[in-house]
C-alpha cells in the first residue's frame, strides 16, 4: 500500500530511499520562502495601511491585510499535499449572493478568516524561520561532511580542511571517515526532516483545514467498502447458484432418471410401489430445489437482464401485473440484482397486504439513472418502516447510491419509486 | 457429464442410436455438420461460460438448418428461454423440457420422437407459468378452456386431450374453436401451428 502521508512513510521500510525525505525538505524549503514573502507583504500592507489610515485611503489596505490569511492558507493547504495526500478542505462558507460585497461581508464574519489570519501571522513570525533553520541544518551539515574529501583536495590543497567550522581534519583517512559519518548523518536527518515537516503539516491542518475533511474521507472509504460488500454478496449468490445447478441438481436429475429406468424393469408389486414413491419424492425434491435456486439468484436475470426477470416475477405474482419497462442494453450486475429484488419484494407485499386487484411495474433508464415505479390500486397505508422487508432492501439500494421512496396515502394508491445512478452498457454487447 | 452418460444409456436402451455426444457448443455445431442427426438434444447451459450457450447453439443450428429438430433440456421455467427457441425457424420440430421430465422415461422418449417428427413440445410447467399470467384475454376463457389451452400448448392431440379430460373428441374440438375465437386466433389444423399460435399469443 502506498503511504498517504509522511508519518506512514516513516513507519514503513524504505523511507530513506523513497521520495518522502525530499518531499519533506521541499515542503520546509518552500515554507521558508512562502513565510518570508508573507512576512514582507503583511508588514508592508499593515504599515502602509496604518500610515495612510489618517487619509482614509489606508482603510481598504488594512482590510486587505486582515484578509491576507485567506490566500496564505490556500497556498499552505496546497503545499501540504507534498507530504500529506489526505484532502485538506477550507472551512469557508459559500457567500449567500454574488458580488464582491457579499463575499467580503461573509468572509469578515467568518471565524475561519480570523483563524487563517492568526495562522498567517504565526507563520510569518515564527514558523518559517524554524522551517528555514531545520532544512538548512539538516541538509547542509551532513552534505558538507560528505564533501570533506572533496574540499580537502580542492580548497584545503590536500593538507587540511575545517569541517562545519568546528573540527580540523588533516589526514585522508579522517576525511573519508568524516564523509561516511556525513552519509549516516544524512540518513538521520532524513527522519528529522520527516518529523519536522509532518509536525508542521499537522499544525497547519489543525489551524486551517476543515475537520470535516477527515470525516469525508472516512465516509468515502465506508461507502466504497459497503459497495464492495454488496458486490461480494452478489458474487457469492451467483457462485452458490452455479454450484447447486451443476452439482446437486444434476445429481438429482440423474437419480430420477435411474429410478425411472428401474421402474421399467420391475414387475408390478410392492417393490414397484416403493420405487414409484421414491421417484415421486425425488421429483418433488427436484422441483423444490429449482425454486430454491431461482430464489438465490435468478439465472434469467444474468442471462437476459432486468426486463425479462421482472416479467418473470410478474408471471409468478398472485395478482395481475403489467410490466412496462423500456430498457435496452444491460445495467451493472449489482444494480440489476438490487432492482430485481426490490420489485419482487414489492410485488409480494402488494399481493399480501394491499388488497389490490392490479399492479404495474414501469420505468426506464434516463439521464444516467435507472428509474422504477411500482404502483398498485390497493387500499394504501403501507409503512416502509413496519418491517415489510423493504428496510433491508433500502440498505441495499442506498449502498449503490440509489434512492427508494414510498407514497401510500390511506385509501391508496401506493407508489414505490426506486432509482439508481448507473451506466447502461451497449445493447449490442449483451446480445 | 454424469447426465450425458445417463442419457446415452437411456436412449440406447430405448432403441435409439446416439451418433455423437459432445461437451460444448462449438463441438455441438461441428458434430451436427459431421453426422447430420435426426434430432439434437442439448442442455441450455454449457461450458465454458455456463450461461445459455447451449440454447444459443440450438438457435444457431436452427438458423442454418430450419428443419433440424432440436430438443433443449433446461432447469429454467422462465418463458424467456423457451420463447427464444420457439421463435427459431418456423417453430416446428422444437422442444423445451425441464430435466425433471427425463425421469418419466417413456414420456420423455415419446416427446423426443414427437419433436423428431416435426412436432412442438413445451414443458407443462412452463405452460402452467404462461397460463398463470392473469392477462385480460385469458380472463375471458372458462376454466375448462384454460385447461384445454394448457394441454394444446404441451403439444397434445385432440384425442389425447379428450382422454385426459374424459370427454369426447367433438367436445374438445368445440372448446378449441371457442378458445381460438376468444383469443382472435385464425383457425389452423396442424397441431404444432396451433401450439405456436397460442404460445405466440401468450408471449406477446
Amino acid at each position: 500500500m502506498h503511504p498517504r502521508n509522511v508519518w506512514q512513510a516513516m513507519s514503513g521500510p524504505g523511507f530513506l530511499l523513497s521520495t518522502w525525505p525530499w518531499r519533506s525538505a521541499g515542503y520546509l524549503l518552500t515554507g521558508a520562502v512562502t513565510g518570508a514573502v508573507t512576512l514582507v507583504t503583511i508588514a508592508a500592507m499593515a504599515a502602509a495601511g496604518a500610515v495612510l489610515a489618517i487619509a482614509l485611503v489606508g482603510l481598504p489596505l488594512l482590510v486587505l491585510a486582515a484578509l491576507s490569511g485567506i490566500p496564505v492558507a490556500w497556498v499552505e493547504r496546497r503545499r501540504m499535499r507534498l507530504i500529506d495526500q489526505s484532502p485538506a478542505v477550507d472551512q469557508h462558507r459559500a457567500p449567500a449572493a454574488h458580488g464582491l460585497w457579499a463575499w467580503l461581508t461573509t468572509r469578515m464574519r467568518e471565524q475561519a478568516t480570523w483563524r487563517e489570519l492568526g495562522h498567517a501571522l504565526l507563520f510569518a513570525v515564527l514558523l518559517w524561520p524554524v522551517d528555514a533553520l531545520v532544512v538548512a541544518v539538516a541538509l547542509l551539515a551532513p552534505l558538507s561532511m560528505v564533501a570533506t574529501p572533496l574540499l580537502m583536495c580542492t580548497v584545503g590543497g590536500g593538507q587540511e580542511v575545517k569541517v562545519l567550522k568546528l573540527w580540523t581534519v588533516t589526514t585522508w583517512p579522517a576525511a573519508f571517515a568524516m564523509a561516511v559519518l556525513g552519509v549516516v548523518l544524512l540518513g538521520l536527518c532524513g527522519y528529522v526532516l520527516g518529523v519536522v515537516a509532518g509536525a508542521r503539516a499537522a499544525l497547519t491542518r489543525v489551524l486551517i483545514a476543515s475537520r470535516e475533511a477527515d470525516l469525508d474521507t472516512r465516509v468515502v472509504e465506508l461507502t466504497r467498502s459497503r459497495l464492495r460488500l454488496v458486490d461480494a454478496f452478489e458474487a457469492e449468490r451467483r457462485r452458490i447458484e452455479r454450484d447447486l445447478h451443476d452439482g446437486a441438481q444434476q445429481r438429482l436429475v440423474v437419480l430420477t432418471m435411474t429410478l425411472g429406468l428401474a421402474r421399467l424393469d420391475v414387475p408390478p408389486g410392492p417393490v414397484a410401489d416403493q420405487l414409484a414413491k421414491a421417484h415421486e419424492e425425488a421429483d418433488q425434491a427436484l422441483a423444490e430445489l429449482r425454486e430454491l435456486i431461482h430464489g438465490i439468484h435468478p439465472k434469467v436475470l444474468s442471462d437476459h437482464g432486468l426486463p425479462a426477470a421482472v416479467a418473470d416475477a410478474a408471471d409468478r405474482s398472485a395478482i395481475p401485473v403489467d410490466v412496462k419497462l423500456a430498457l435496452p442494453g444491460r445495467l451493472p450486475q449489482a444494480v440489476e440484482a438490487a432492482a430485481y429484488f426490490v420489485v419482487c419484494e414489492a410485488l409480494t407485499n402488494i399481493a399480501r397486504h394491499s388488497g389490490a386487484s392490479r399492479a404495474e411495474v414501469s420505468g426506464g433508464h434516463r439521464d444516467g439513472r435507472l428509474l422504477l415505479h411500482i404502483r398498485d390500486d390497493g387500499r394504501g397505508g403501507a409503512d416502509a418502516a413496519a418491517g415489510t422487508g423493504l428496510t433491508g432492501l433500502a440498505d441495499r439500494v442506498s449502498a449503490l447510491n440509489g434512492r427508494i421512496s414510498l407514497s401510500s396515502p390511506p385509501g391508496g394508491p401506493t407508489l414505490l419509486r426506486v432509482e439508481f445512478p448507473c451506466v447502461r452498457t451497449d445493447p449490442d454487447r449483451s446480445a | 457429464m454424469l447426465l450425458r452418460e445417463g442419457l446415452i444409456g437411456l436412449l440406447g436402451r430405448c432403441g435409439h442410436d446416439v451418433v455423437a455426444a459432445v461437451g460444448d457448443a462449438p463441438a455441438l455445431l461441428a458434430a451436427v455438420e459431421e453426422h447430420a442427426p435426426d434430432i439434437v438434444l442439448t442442455d441450455v447451459r454449457m461450458p465454458p461460460g455456463f450461461q445459455d450457450e447451449g440454447l444459443h447453439a440450438a438457435v444457431r443450428l436452427r438458423e442454418k438448418r430450419p428443419t433440424l429438430p432440436v430438443l433443449v433440456l433446461s432447469q429454467y421455467v422462465q418463458r424467456t428461454y423457451a420463447s427464444e427457441l420457439l421463435d427459431s425457424g418456423d417453430g416446428s420440430g422444437v422442444g423445451y423440457l425441464l430435466k425433471d421430465r427425463i425421469g418419466q422415461v417413456e414420456d420423455f422418449v415419446a416427446a423426443l420422437c414427437e419433436v423428431a417428427a416435426g412436432g412442438t413440445v413445451v414443458d407443462p410447467e412452463v405452460v402452467r407459468q404462461l397460463l398463470r399470467r392473469n392477462r385480460d384475454p385469458l380472463d375471458r376463457l372458462t376454466a375448462r378452456e384454460r385447461e384445454v389451452l394448457g394441454l394444446i400448448a404441451e403439444g397434445r392431440s385432440n384425442g389425447a386431450i379428450a382422454r385426459e379430460l374424459v370427454v369426447s373428441e367433438a367436445a374438445v374440438g368445440k372448446h378449441i374453436s371457442s378458445i381460438l375465437t376468444k383469443l382472435d386466433l385464425p383457425p389452423a389444423d396442424e397441431t404444432h401451428r396451433r401450439v405456436l399460435a397460442v404460445l405466440a399469443y401468450l408471449r406477446a
